[in-house]
C-alpha cells in the first residue's frame, strides 16, 4: 500500500479536501465522503468555535476523516497563532494549516508573517502546513524550523488555472525532505493528476469541486485522478524526447 | 496624487457622451478577455449597447462569481441607531425639513433590538445611524461597539464620514467595515444635497481614503440609483474603487446599489433605473472586478433578489427595518426608506438554500483584526 505518512500519520488517501464554497453542508459531507479523503480543512471563521453542535462541524465528523483548522482571514502572525490556539482547544486538534494572506483579492500568502508564524507555532507543539507562494528556497527555511509539509501554490487561490508555478514546484518537489502538498489553483482532475505525476507527495482541492455542477461525482473524479498520477509517478513515467536519437553526431568519433 | 486630483482629471459629460457612444463590438471585446477587464471596458458593459447581451453579460457573472465566492451568499441584517441628521438631502426619509419624530437609542434599547437580531440567527450586523455629531458621534459609537461587539463577530458602519484617527479608534474596538456612498459622482450633487456636512463634496470624496489609511478590513461604495446617470455613476464608482484597491491593498472592496425608495417627505427620483438596468449594472461590476463583494438590500422587489442571487450578488440582508428600534416596536412613520421585501430573515434563508446556495451567517471571527 502506498501510504502517505506525514507528521507521523498514515494517509491511505492523497487528496486533501478544502470544505468552502459548497451549496450545502449537506452537499460538501457526501462530497468529503465521495473523494475518500482523510484530512479536511475548516475556516475557523466559517464556524462556531463555541457551539459543540456547530453545524458545519457536525457535517465533517465522519469516519477516517481527521479535521485540519485553517487561518484563513488573518492577516498577521499575531493573529494566525491566536486562532491556532483557539482551534486546538476547540476541536481538539493541534494539526493547523497556516494561512496568512493580507491581499484579499487574491488571497496570496504573507511569508514573512507565515515564518514568523511557523516558528512560534512549531515551538508550540503544532503540526503546521504552512500554505505558501511556490518558493523553493522558502520551502526549506520552513523545513528547517520544523514544519510538517509545505503546501505551495499552483496558482492563486479559487483560480483554477492549474500549475502555473510547474517549474518551481519541481525544485521543490526535488529537494523536499518534506511531505510536497499542492494547495491551490488545481481546477481539473487532470491537472491534479499533473501534480501527482510529477511527484507531489498529495494535493488539496476545494473549489473545483465545490462549484462542479455534480460536486459529488467530481469528488470522486479526482479520487480517481490523484490515484492515477499516483501510479503514474509510481511506475516511472518514460523521459519525453522532441528528437529523435538514432544517432550521436558529436560522440560518434569515439567508437571509430 | 489624490482621488480628488484624480476625479478632476475628468469630465462628467464627456464620460457620459463617450459611455452613449461604445458600440456593440466594445461590449464583445469587454466580454471575451480573459482576465481583468479596465475602465475602458466597464464603460462598453455600463453602455447601452451592452443592453441585447445581458444574458451573456449574467452567465459570465455568474460563472465568475461562483468560482471566487462559491455556492454561498452572506447575510447580514441592519440595525439602525438614530434618525437624527444635520443634513437635509431631499430624497432621504431622515432630512432635517422632514417633520419626523426623531430618536436615538439608548444602550438598553440596542441591547433589546440586539436580541431580536440575534434571535434571528445573525451574526454580521450593519450599524446605520443619520448625521447627528451631537447625539450619534464618535463618543457614542464606541460605546455601541463596546456593548454589541460579543454577539457579532462581523460589524460594519453606515454613518457619517468621519477623521481617520475615529476609524482607528473603532477598529480597535472591533469595527470591521465602513460603507460610505457618493450618492452622486455628478455636477448635481449639490442640488441633492443643499445642507449641512453632507453638502461637502471633496470631504466625502475623501472619506475612503481616510477609512483605508486607518486600516480598515472593508469599505463599501456605492452610487444612489434615481438622482442622476447611472451608467456614468457607476463608472465613476470603478474609477474610484481601482484607486482605491491599489492603494489600500490590505482591504476589501464592497458595492451596493441603493435605489432610490419611496418615503415620507422626498422627492420623485430623478431618473428610472428600471430592472433591466441594474441587472446590467451588477455583472457589469462583477465582470469589471472578480473579487468585488457586491451588496443587495431589502429595497428591491422579491422578484429581483430571488433572480439577483444567481447574477453575481454575493451579500443579502433580510428582515430588515430601517427605523431605530423596528425590530422591537413598530413605529412605522419614522423609516428612513420603505422595504420592497417583508420576508423573514429564515423565509429568505430557505429562498437561498432553494437556488442552490448556501446562506453564510458567520464568515469572520470576533478574535480576527483586532
Amino acid at each position: 500500500m502506498d501510504e502517505l505518512i506525514l507528521a507521523e500519520k498514515r494517509f491511505s488517501s492523497r487528496l486533501f479536501m478544502g470544505t468552502g464554497k459548497f451549496s450545502s453542508n449537506d452537499m460538501m459531507e457526501r462530497a468529503v465522503a465521495a473523494s475518500g479523503s482523510e484530512l479536511v480543512t475548516v475556516a475557523l471563521k466559517r464556524v462556531n468555535l463555541n457551539d459543540t453542535a456547530d453545524d458545519m462541524i457536525s457535517h465533517l465528523k465522519l469516519p477516517g476523516v481527521n479535521l485540519l483548522p485553517n487561518t484563513s482571514g488573518v492577516r498577521t502572525a499575531k493573529e494566525a497563532v491566536f486562532a491556532a490556539e483557539l482551534a486546538r482547544e476547540a476541536l481538539d486538534t493541534n494539526w493547523l494549516k497556516l494561512e496568512i494572506h493580507p491581499d484579499p483579492r487574491y488571497l496570496l500568502p504573507d511569508h514573512r508573517e507565515t515564518l514568523k508564524a511557523a516558528e512560534e507555532l512549531v515551538k508550540k507543539g503544532f503540526i503546521v502546513l504552512p500554505y505558501i507562494n511556490a518558493d523553493p528556497v522558502f520551502c526549506k527555511q520552513l523545513e528547517e524550523i520544523g514544519v510538517a509539509a509545505v503546501m505551495p501554490l499552483g496558482s492563486p487561490i479559487g483560480s483554477n488555472s492549474g500549475l502555473k508555478t510547474r517549474t518551481m514546484i519541481e525544485i521543490i518537489i526535488e529537494e523536499s525532505n518534506i511531505p510536497v502538498v499542492i494547495d491551490a489553483g488545481i481546477g481539473a482532475p487532470s491537472q491534479a493528476a499533473e501534480a501527482m505525476e510529477m511527484g507531489a507527495d498529495a494535493v488539496l482541492i476545494n473549489t473545483a469541486i465545490a462549484i462542479a455542477e455534480d460536486p459529488v461525482r467530481m469528488a470522486e473524479a479526482f479520487r480517481l485522478a490523484v490515484e492515477a498520477g499516483r501510479m503514474a509517478y509510481k511506475a516511472r513515467l518514460g523521459s519525453k524526447t522532441t528528437h529523435a536519437v538514432a544517432s550521436s553526431p558529436l560522440t560518434s568519433f569515439l567508437e571509430e | 496624487m489624490s482621488f480628488t486630483e484624480i476625479y478632476k482629471q475628468y469630465d462628467w459629460d464627456e464620460i457620459k457622451t463617450q459611455i452613449y457612444e461604445k458600440d456593440a463590438s466594445h461590449v464583445l471585446a469587454a466580454l471575451s478577455k480573459k482576465g481583468g477587464r479596465n475602465l475602458n471596458d466597464l464603460m462598453a458593459l455600463l453602455s447601452p449597447a451592452a443592453a441585447p447581451f445581458l444574458e451573456q453579460m449574467a452567465n459570465l457573472s455568474h460563472e465568475l462569481t461562483q468560482k471566487r465566492f462559491g455556492k454561498t451568499l452572506q447575510m447580514y441584517i441592519p440595525l439602525y441607531l438614530s434618525n437624527k441628521c444635520s443634513n437635509n438631502c431631499i430624497y432621504c426619509g431622515f432630512r432635517n425639513n422632514n417633520k419626523i419624530k426623531r430618536i436615538t437609542l439608548t444602550l438598553d434599547q440596542i441591547m433589546d433590538e440586539v436580541k431580536v437580531i440575534k434571535s434571528y440567527g445573525f451574526d454580521h450586523v450593519l450599524l446605520v445611524t443619520g448625521e447627528s455629531k451631537g447625539s450619534a458621534g464618535i463618543l457614542y459609537f464606541e460605546d455601541v461597539l463596546r456593548l454589541i461587539r460579543p454577539y457579532f463577530s462581523h460589524i460594519s458602519m453606515e454613518v457619517q464620514p468621519m477623521e481617520q484617527v475615529d476609524y482607528e479608534r473603532l477598529i480597535k474596538l472591533g469595527l470591521n467595515t465602513v460603507l460610505v456612498y457618493q450618492e452622486t459622482y455628478g455636477k448635481k450633487y449639490h442640488e441633492f444635497h443643499p445642507g449641512g456636512m453632507k453638502s461637502a463634496f471633496f470631504y466625502r470624496l475623501e472619506t475612503p481614503d481616510r477609512i483605508g489609511s486607518a486600516g480598515m478590513h472593508k469599505i463599501g461604495l456605492g452610487a444612489l440609483l434615481g438622482l442622476d446617470d447611472w451608467r456614468a455613476d457607476s463608472w465613476f464608482t470603478g474609477l474610484h474603487l481601482n484607486y482605491l484597491k491599489k492603494r489600500y491593498w490590505k482591504t476589501k472592496f464592497s458595492v451596493s446599489f441603493p435605489r432610490l425608495r419611496p418615503a415620507t417627505g422626498v422627492i420623485e427620483p430623478r431618473v428610472i433605473v428600471t430592472d433591466k438596468d441594474l441587472a446590467q449594472m451588477i455583472c457589469a461590476y462583477r465582470i469589471f472586478d472578480e473579487n468585488l463583494e457586491l451588496s443587495i438590500s431589502t429595497r428591491e422587489s422579491v422578484k429581483f433578489r430571488d433572480n439577483a442571487i444567481k447574477m453575481g450578488i454575493t451579500s443579502i440582508s433580510a428582515g430588515s427595518r430601517t427605523e431605530p428600534g423596528g425590530y422591537t416596536a413598530d413605529t412605522g412613520e419614522l423609516e428612513q426608506f420603505a422595504i420592497n421585501d417583508n420576508r423573514s430573515p429564515d423565509e429568505i434563508a430557505c429562498m437561498i438554500a432553494s437556488k442552490g446556495y448556501e446562506p453564510v451567517w458567520k464568515d469572520w471571527d470576533i478574535h480576527y483584526g483586532i
